[in-house]
């Protein structure tokens, strides 16, 4: 079988490869992924509009919106919900909850980006996006993902925690452990050659071997 | 073209920028100006330079005559 006659199998974005470029209409204009340069970006699907786990999501991170942008992050909703039915759901998330709903919201409806990003899960539902959350860094560049089934609602805690413990690796070329939150030790990553391993051992570390050793981050 | 409403007027982050764009700026610059986070004003940009409301020299973004046109209309 030829490329041409193939059945287009759609992939996954893979961590470390540039994200899939897109433009699309949102809350907040048509938009494209460029627009986001030199900022992270925290793209998130959620299954649909108006319904209670999905209410919930867009309370918690519209809380953690300005926390986000303080540190370069923005983020991008995306459903295959209308423009016009995104609008309305804000609205009532407004009048009902009291929560202002700071970030633009994607309208894919014709699931092209939803496609793009592997946000179908055929088995779950043929109709509705699942619960994905791509992290993009400023360089236009997926370094982490979280897939969640529709029925459970994503932890915005660890949505933030992921994308400060990629700020920090960057920053300080460190790696953070299990259960890493800010200001905890982080890991220093192992020496390569025998003369760095044997200068590990008084480098002024928190030494438990060689290959494992924590210090401090730098504030 | 979401910087144009359906009945032709224009948007209100659109007029925002054009308002702006009286004056020279660049995109980093407007987004401080207007108060607009930068990802809008990039869009914004692209969209009324597509409909020839602006222009772009070096980095450097101006009102054209059609967006000073579209700009007194909407006022009118």
């Amino acid at each position: 079988m030829d490329s041409l006659s193939s059945p287009q199998i759609p992939t996954l974005p893979r961590l470390g490869e540039p994200a899939p470029v897109f433009e699309a209409e949102t809350t907040h204009g048509r938009l494209s992924l460029e627009d986001f340069r030199g900022s992270w970006v925290i793209l998130f699907s959620h299954p649909a509009d108006f319904t209670p786990v999905c209410t919930t999501e867009f309370i918690e991170l519209a809380k953690v919106a300005p926390r986000l942008r303080e540190k370069g992050v923005e983020l991008l909703g995306l459903s295959i919900d209308s423009i016009y039915s995104h609008l309305a759901w804000i609205e009532t998330i407004k009048e009902k909850f009291g929560q202002e709903i700071p970030f633009p919201v994607i309208a894919d409806g014709d699931r092209k980006v939803a496609q793009l990003y592997g946000m179908m899960m055929p088995a779950q539902s043929g109709t509705e996006t699942s619960r994905c959350v791509f992290f993009i860094d400023p360089n236009g560049v997926v370094r982490a993902m979280i897939y969640y089934p529709l029925t459970t609602g994503r932890n915005v805690d660890e949505i933030v925690r992921v994308v400060e413990a990629l700020q920090l690796t960057d920053e300080q070329k460190v790696a953070t452990p299990a259960n890493w939150r800010p200001g905890d030790k982080v890991i220093v990553p192992a020496p390569r050659t025998v003369e760095d391993v044997a200068a590990r051992k008084s480098a002024g570390h928190d030494y438990v071997d060689w290959w494992f050793t924590m210090t401090d981050a730098k504030r | 073209m979401a910087c144009i409403n359906p009945d032709g007027t224009l948007s209100e982050v659109a007029k925002a920028v054009l308002a702006a764009l009286r004056r020279p700026h660049r995109p980093e610059d407007l987004a401080a100006t207007t108060g607009l986070p930068l990802y809008r004003i990039r869009a914004t940009l692209r969209e009324t330079g597509r409909a020839r409301l602006v222009a772009e020299r070096d980095g450097v973004y101006v009102l054209t005559e059609l967006g000073e046109e579209a700009l007194e209309l909407d006022a009118a």
